[in-house]
Order: C-alpha cells, then structure tokens, then sequence
C-alpha cells in the first residue's frame, strides 16, 4: 500500500503532463507558426484542398501519370463487415503484407507488369508501396509514362520529359534517401501545361 | 550502392557523435547532477510521498504498482473513449482484448498494434493514453536501467536508489526536452499537429479523399525517443505523414538509438570505469554493422521471383516507399528490431527471406544491440554475466565482474531470463498452433506462413511491436496470448536483473589482481559475442530454419507458395 499514493499522483501528473501539456502546446506551435505543415500541407485549389503534397492520390486517366500500386482497402458499402480495394485510401493505410513467395503478390505483380508492356519495368510501377499512399515515383517510373501521356494529351513527348526532369527532387541535402518525382506536383504541372 | 553505404556510415557516425555527450548528460541525471527543474521535481516528489533511496525489492515493488495502475487507466481510457472528449471521429470503445492488448502493449515498452491508428483510436485516447505510456514506460525503463548501474557499482549497500526520482528525473530531463525538440521539428517538416480528425479532398480526378490527420507529431517524436514504436497511423512511419522524407527519416532513426547507445556509456560512467561501457557498445556496434549488412545485401539482391516484372536493379520494392529506397528502410529494419522500438517505414511482411530473418533474430537475441531504452542495457549485462561465468569455468576461478564474485544466486537468476524467450515465443506459437489459431490468423502459406506468426510472438515477448502485419491479430486468443507474452518479456527480465543488482550491490568489491579477468579488452568482446550468438542463436536456429530459411530455399528454387 506504501506504493499507492506515489503511484497514484505520479500517473496523474504525468498524464497531465506529457499526455496533455506536452501535445496541446505542440499543437498551439504547429498552428501559429507552422499552419501548413500543421494541418497536412494541403495544396488548395480554388479555395478547396485538391490533395496533399505528401500524400499520395489515385490517378487512373491515361492522360495523367498514375502513382505506385497501392494496396489500401475500405469497407465495402454493401456490406460493411467485408472490405473492397480503395487505392489511396488515407483514411486507412496499408501495405499489402505479401510475403515474397506469395503466389498472390507474383499475380499482382504480373498483371501490373502486362497492363504495362512488356517488362520489366521500373520497380515501383509494380509493387505496392508500404503506406499505400506513396506520394511519389521514381524518375524512371515518371519517364516510363511519359508516352502514354503524350499521347492521350496530344503533347509532345520531349516537353513531357523536361517537365518530368524538372520536378524531379534529388537526395535531401545531395546525401539521403532517393531522387523521386512527387506525382500530385507532377500532375498538377501537367494540367498548367495544356492551358 | 556507394551512395547507400555512405548514408549508413554517416549515420553510424552521428550515432556516436551523439550517444557520448548523451552518456555524459545521462550519467548526470541519474546521479542527481541535473537540476534545471528541481522546483518542480521536489513538487513531484513530496506530492508523492516518495521516500528515501529503497531495496531492490521495494524498487521493484514500485515499478510493478507503477505500472500496474498506468495499465488499469490506459485500459479504462481505451474501452471508454467514446464517452471521453477529443474523438473527432466518432471512433468506437475499443474491445476488452483489444483494450487489453494495448493497454498492457504501451506500459511494456512494447508497442504492438494489434488496432490501426486512424481508424481506431480517438485523439485523446492517442495523447492522454498513449503518448503518456510512450513516455512512462521508457522513464520506467530507464529507471531499472539507473538502479542496475548503481546496485552494480555500489560497496557494501542496501539500497540501489530510488524508483519515483528515478522514473520523475528520466522523464523531466531527458525524454521531455528531448521530444519537444524533435516534434517541433518534425512538424516543421510536415508531420501534422492538429485536433482536428480529417479533411475531405477534391482530387484532380474528382473523386474525395478523406485524409486521417491528428496530433502526430508529438506521438511520433517520443515513439521513437523513448523505443516504443507505436504509431499515430497504422502503417506507422512508413505513412508520409509520420515520416514525409528522407531527412525526417534520418532524425528518427537516430532517435531510436540515441538514448539506448548513450545510456551503455552512461552505464560506464556510472559503475566509475568508462572502459566498460566502452566495451560493450563496441560489442553492440559489431552486432548492428553485421545485421544491416546481410540485410541489406538481402533486399538490394531483390526477389529473383518478381525478376521478369520489376527491374532486379531495384532491389525489393514491394513494401517499401520510394523516398526512403532500400537503404533508408534496411537502416531502419535494423535499428528498429535492434532496439525494442518495434516503428516500421516499410513493411516487414514483405522483407525478403534473410531480410525478414535478420529482423527477427535481432529480436530474438534480446535487443541488446543498444535495445529498448533502459533495458537493452541490462540485457547485454546479462549476456555479460553468463560471459564471466563462463570464462570462469575455462579457467577454474570464480567468475567475478567490476571486481565482485559472480556466485551461484546470480547466475540462477541469470539463467531464469534465459527460458524468457523461448517460452514467450516457441512455446506460445507452439500453443498457438495446437489449438488452430495460428492457421486461422496467418495471411500466407507456405512457410512465410509460420514465418508471420513466429514474428508476431517474437515481438510481442521481445517488446518490440513491429509486426509481419498479415498475420490478423486482433482475435480474443492472440489479444491475450501476445498480451500475456508482453507481460512475460518485459517483467521476466527486469525482476531478476533487478536482483541482481540488489545482491551485487552488497558485495565488496575486490581490487583487481594478475588472475583477474579484465571484462574491458577486445578478448572479451569477442567472448561476449560467442556468446550471444551460441545462447540466443542456437535456441531459434530450427525455428530460423522451418520459416525464413525454407522460404530462402524455395524462392532460390523458384517455388510459391
């Protein structure tokens, strides 16, 4: 018993402490200093938020360069206790899990890779990201686009590759992670470009 | 790939530049040297009725009422949270197992997430919950760590400190600024901040997409500073709003080793010989050098079975995200499942075989490669305790460390912790299969199969919590049963060290001789490592081989499963 009061008042004043003063004054920075980044960094478009700039989005249209396979899933309308594919579902992340020698994930890949051409292809193009909202692509996986969306926009493909190079962002501080292309940013570009 | 190898050096460096002015502030908190807040712990303290230095015995008595009441609030937090404020979402109580899970998951140290974030847990329940076990359960950590250096330097005393300054200093000096500061930075970077529970997109394309945010940041900073690992989403840092680039990568890979490589050198300060210390970080430091060079040739070589679809050069992309490519989730893999921290930026289900197996023996071995915060330590000082012993019996001396005799007591309670693991994870996966509920919650077959639930019970007794996340554990049977393996993983070590300490702390310590066996050179290092990897690599190598080894052979062989 001689250990139930310290018990008891150290619980309380630290989740006072560190499980409310702590986030809460780290929130009140976040929104007066940092309001962007605070809230997502959304990227607004008439007033309204289009996206994320570091959450990836679906893009089916062949006239868009599409993201990386995502493996993210909702519940299904119909029935709510099963779920249905959802790409870029950020309200439920999800990597697909499969294991290497999953004949699933050898299906996946191979119906990814014929959509495609014939392979192989840049390895993002045919695997599903962890997070299932990977917002970026490798520059190969951009300028392996580059023809499809030429075509279904009537542009040329040279000014398709200098706009994939010129959203292309290299390692942070020419050192870490990986050269990639963000592809909401991308898109985006794409859009400004026709008008 | 010398792009790669320079990314894990630079970070091997910065690791260091870190942990040895960290050992030295460390050191001095726990020595009662640091007192930029004594106002407020002397409020703490005499609010608590804290007492004076206590026995082992009491300290551990302490501990346990400690967490046996965050336990109970986390729980009632957890299963009551749509009655509670802050649950934008309108989220659901949770289960009784899956309340159960979680609570006794976060006061471990743990961090297994048998739940996924955003789609379960309100925001109070992620801040005034979790965040709050975040940083109890690695002060609590630390503070056996503290008690251990003491009982182990100590001459001739009772006493190895005192759990309530312990767990209040850890907590004020070390894990608080040290959060503070990195979620203000994170936040700069992109990790979100904010009450608020969603935001409803027009994409380009038309359709909407309702992005989970919340307070990230400040969950994310002491997940990883404090080796818990449990994340703010359910894809943990490998989504990109708990990890949005490279850079925030880095910082949190370095936070995930930082307190537990500073405290080893802390520890040498402490027991007044740094060599010591010294000695077993560098044994630590061959350890995680060896661990991320297999896994990374493992997932830079790639799945020869995806070789006609992806660009082999690519190395093993699925699971992974592209900005943080094969090295900046193998570097993570590692010190990720070398600590006790149990976050993920890629997911492990889809490591390769060796990769997978790396991550799992890290865990296996005890994470004692620097480990959880606190409790790496003293699991290496275990290792080390069977080391002298047996260098004793070669040389027919009585085995003796910092100058007092190892006897019989010690090496008992030494070899308790050792039936920890095994019990936790082959006897409780063996159970597990016996009764059908391993084949009814493992996602693939073949023996990737019994690779996700070795995993699962191997991260849940090592306190780990990163998962091979196919495997659905969130049924009754594995709620409780990796809930009860948590339980047996952490308690089932800290008791007996703490005995130890306790005993060693009576002793006198003997001034060293000629016959002396020094535990500070290279001989011992090498000793130390045999050691580990005769102990805990032998006990799992026929499990390694059923699992991660037969999925090698096969995928060599071309076979799926």
């Amino acid at each position: 018993m001689a250990h139930l009061r310290p018990s008891l008042v150290l619980i309380a004043a630290f989740t006072l402490l560190t499980g409310l003063v702590y986030p809460l004054a780290i929130t009140a920075f976040g929104q007066l200093a940092l309001p962007v980044q605070a809230n997502g960094s959304l990227v607004m478009k008439g007033g309204v938020p289009v996206g994320s700039r570091l959450v990836g989005q679906a893009f089916a249209a062949p006239g868009y360069f599409h993201p990386r396979p995502s493996a993210t899933s909702a519940a299904d309308p119909a029935d709510p206790s099963k779920t249905i594919e959802a790409p870029y579902n950020a309200a439920n992340s999800s990597g697909s899990n499969l294991g290497p020698t999953a004949t699933a994930l050898s299906e996946a890949m191979a119906a990814r890779a014929a959509a495609l051409g014939s392979g192989p292809h840049p390895a993002d193009l045919v695997t599903a990201s962890a997070s299932g909202l990977d917002p970026h692509l490798s520059p190969a996986g951009a300028l392996a686009q580059v023809s499809r969306v030429a075509a279904a926009r009537g542009l040329p493909e040279e000014a398709l590759r200098a706009l994939v190079a010129a959203h292309v962002e290299g390692r942070e501080a020419g050192l870490l992670g990986e050269a990639r292309v963000n592809v909401l940013a991308l898109n985006l570009a794409l859009d400004a470009l026709r008008r | 790939m010398y792009d790669d190898l320079i990314q894990a050096a630079l970070y091997g460096a910065l690791l260091v530049a870190i942990a040895v002015p960290l050992g030295v502030y460390i050191a001095a908190v726990f020595t009662g040297r640091v007192t930029f807040l004594a106002p407020v712990e002397r409020l703490l303290l005499s609010a608590a009725g804290a007492g004076q230095d206590q026995r082992w015995g009491t300290y551990a008595a302490s501990l346990l009422a400690f967490n046996a009441g965050g336990l109970a609030l986390l729980f009632g937090i957890l299963a009551f949270q749509h009655r509670l404020p802050l649950n934008p979402m309108g989220f659901d109580g949770l289960s009784w197992h899956l309340a159960l899970n979680t609570a006794i998951s976060f006061v471990t140290n743990t961090n297994w997430q048998s739940y996924g974030g955003e789609t379960t847990m309100s925001h109070f329940s992620q801040m005034a919950g979790l965040t709050t076990q975040n940083f109890l359960s690695a002060a609590s950590g630390m503070a056996v760590a503290a008690a251990v250096a003491r009982g182990f330097a100590a001459r001739q005393a009772r006493t190895i400190g005192n759990f309530w300054a312990d767990l209040t200093r850890g907590t004020l000096y070390i894990l608080l600024p040290g959060a503070i500061a990195i979620a203000l930075v994170l936040v700069a970077l992109g990790v979100p901040q904010t009450l608020q529970g969603a935001v409803t997109a027009s994409t380009v394309e038309g359709a909407q997409q309702t992005i989970s945010l919340g307070p990230v940041a400040s969950q994310v900073a002491i997940k990883q500073l404090g080796t818990n690992g449990g994340g703010f989403f359910n894809v943990n840092s490998a989504h990109p709003l708990e990890n949005p680039n490279a850079i925030s990568n880095f910082i949190q890979m370095l936070a995930i080793l930082a307190i537990p490589a500073g405290f080893v050198l802390a520890y040498g300060r402490m027991v007044g010989d740094r060599r010591q210390g010294r000695a077993l970080f560098a044994a630590m430091a061959i350890l995680l050098v060896s661990a991320f060079a297999a896994t990374y040739a493992a997932e830079r070589a790639g799945n020869p079975l995806a070789a006609a679809f992806a660009d082999p050069a690519a190395g093993n992309m699925e699971g992974k995200e592209v900005r943080f490519g094969i090295v900046g989730s193998v570097l993570w893999a590692v010190t990720t499942t070398a600590a006790s921290n149990g976050s993920v930026n890629a997911m492990h289900d889809s490591l390769t075989p060796l990769g997978g197996l790396m991550a799992m023996l890290n865990i296996q071995l005890g994470e004692i490669v620097y480990g959880g915060v606190g409790v790496g330590l003293t699991g290496m000082l275990l290792f080390v305790i069977f080391t002298v012993f047996l260098a004793g019996l070669m040389v027919g001396r009585t085995p003796e460390y910092l100058g007092k005799k190892i006897e019989a007591k010690e090496i008992k309670l030494a070899a308790l912790t050792l039936l920890v693991m095994p019990v936790g994870i082959l006897a409780f996966a063996a159970i597990a299969i016996a009764t059908g509920n391993a084949q009814a919650s493992v996602q693939d077959a073949g023996p990737h199969g019994l690779s996700e639930l070795v995993y699962a019970y191997t991260s849940a007794t090592g306190n780990n919590g990163s998962a091979f996340a196919g495997f659905s554990a969130n049924t009754p049977f594995h709620n409780v049963m990796l809930g009860l393996a948590m339980l047996l993983g952490r308690f089932g070590y800290i008791l007996p060290i703490l005995a130890i300490a306790g005993s060693l702390a009576a002793k006198t310590p003997a001034s060293a001789t000629a016959g002396t066996f020094p535990t500070h050179g290279p001989v011992f290092v090498v000793l130390l490592l045999a050691t580990i990897l005769i102990v805990g690599a032998l006990t799992f190598l026929p499990v390694l081989a059923l699992g991660p080894i037969a999925e090698h052979v096969s995928m060599i062989a071309g076979q799926r499963f």
